[in-house]
């Protein structure tokens, strides 16, 4: 079973910082945010998704965007594989995107990211294999890593290995089935 | 004794040299009179700049001010006055505020800048100003004005994070007839810290090369994103305005010790990389945003 926790960032800025900011700016304020963040992750059920939604954030900034997550994500990975926690960045607009890919490409991270349309777009830095077998799982919904090979041929690639690459870094999960999915909010 | 430096009578980014050029060689301790009573005009940058002329002074500057009403009144409406008094020694008249009328060219007051939370306030009072003025006026992009207030931001945190001291920004618009014949957005920020070259000098282990200057200090932070800090997530701040400048065709300079670099767009002429310039004290740096016009 896969637990559903959404974080408001905006609430999370008003409750740690100052309940008159809505805007995610300075390297202080992000700190505190994501310590706040981490707290409210330690002790939840595994594995679970955690959805960090900016829905209600005024403006985020570069330095915010490297604090909250930046440093979240390259903690977590760090962590190696625990906590089991998959994250799904929710509510960016335009320039927040911008300002996170680039935080992304820094730490060399990928994290997945959800339109308002709630489609699920991989961004960050991934090998060209490891994102096209992103793409398969994302196209078909579910599948065995056979069934990758067979979509996307080159048997001289360990697929196998790229799944679990991608599983590693949280940007899919290995169902008890043995099929491969994407983290998917409530 | 006290030294007069007279300030040009337009005051820009390029003008303010031979304000430094008179300061270069006197020591700190000689008293300064900076006499601006012929001045008719000056960049957000020139009244920023002029403020940190104070901030790099040990014996305390003392100041003459326009002569000319108008001009006067701007600086007073561009909150100059204000700070100004706190930092010079104040000769002749200083104009006083004259109810709350609003000045429209102004998007924000200069403002000190010295920590996170002046940062926060900063971001907040442009953002309603900021959309009309780049959007309906200026015709950018409508997500022009967050990566405007994303920018404006990053340029005041870097006085937090390096200057050691207290710095100033201002933000105004104006007609650039000079070199464009369009309207422009100015953000200036000033500070006379300690500047990038010996920020990055304060990084731990950081080995310095045979060419090691203040060109060099610049061409690291604005090129290659270095900073003091070793998180590889430091550095973006800059490197994320440089890319908005270059989408809006803007101009970035950052001038800092004896050295200044500048992103060029198109419509200017200006040399990327200009050194053994008069030393001066902190960083100063100037974002200039063109208006969009459709191309025909």
């Amino acid at each position: 079973m896969t637990y559903h926790i959404a974080i408001d960032v905006s609430s999370v800025l008003r409750r740690t910082v100052c309940e008159l900011y809505s805007n995610l700016v300075t390297r202080p304020t992000g700190a505190t945010v994501r310590r706040a963040i981490e707290e409210a992750l330690v002790g939840l059920p595994e594995p679970n998704v955690t959805v960090i939604d900016f829905s209600h954030v005024t403006l985020l900034d570069f330095s915010c965007a490297d604090e909250i997550v930046g440093k979240l994500l390259d903690a977590q990975q760090r962590a190696d594989g625990r906590p089991r926690t998959y994250f799904l960045i929710r509510g960016l607009h335009e320039p927040y995107l911008e300002a996170i890919e680039a935080v992304l490409e820094r730490y060399d991270l990928a994290a997945l990211v959800q339109d308002p349309a709630g489609n699920v777009h991989l961004v960050g830095t991934l090998d060209d294999g490891a994102r096209r077998a992103w793409h398969v799982v994302r196209q078909r919904g579910s599948v065995q890593v056979q069934e990758i090979e067979a979509e996307l041929g080159e048997p001289s690639i360990p697929w196998e290995e790229v799944v679990s690459q991608l599983s590693s870094r949280r940007l899919v999960v290995r169902r008890d089935d043995g099929r491969v999915a994407l983290p998917q909010a409530s | 004794m006290t030294t007069v430096i007279t300030v040009p009578p337009s005051l820009d980014d390029h003008t303010l040299e031979t304000v430094f050029d008179q300061l270069a060689p006197l020591p700190a301790d000689q008293k300064v009179l900076v006499d601006a009573r012929h001045t008719r005009w000056a960049s957000p940058y020139g009244l920023t700049a002029l403020l940190t002329i104070a901030q790099s002074r040990a014996e305390r500057a003392s100041f003459a001010g326009p002569e000319t009403e108008e001009t006067a009144s701007y600086w007073q409406r561009a909150g100059f006055y204000e700070h100004a008094e706190r930092v010079f020694e104040m000769h002749g008249h200083v104009p006083r505020p004259r109810g709350h009328a609003g000045e429209s060219q102004v998007l924000l007051e200069i403002t000190p800048v010295a920590k996170s939370d002046d940062v926060h306030e900063v971001v907040e009072k442009i953002q309603s100003k900021a959309q009309a003025i780049l959007v309906n006026e200026l015709h950018l992009d409508p997500m022009a004005t967050m990566r405007f207030a994303m920018t404006l931001s990053e340029v005041c945190q870097n006085i937090v994070e390096h200057a050691q001291t207290t710095g100033w920004v201002a933000v105004q618009t104006y007609r650039y007839r000079q070199r464009l014949g369009r309207r422009v957005v100015v953000i200036a920020v000033c500070d006379g810290g300690i500047g990038f070259r010996r920020s990055l000098e304060s990084a731990q282990g950081r080995k310095l090369s045979d060419r090691w200057d203040d060109g060099m200090a610049l061409e690291d932070a604005m090129l290659r994103g270095v900073s003091r800090f070793r998180d590889p997530g430091r550095g973006q701040g800059l490197a994320g305005v440089r890319r908005y400048v270059g989408k809006w065709d803007g101009k970035l300079a950052i001038r800092s010790g004896t050295a200044r670099i500048a992103l060029i767009p198109s419509w200017d002429e200006d040399i990327a990389l200009r050194e053994g310039l008069a030393p001066f004290p902190g960083s100063q740096v100037q974002i200039t945003i063109p208006e969009r016009v459709a191309k025909g």
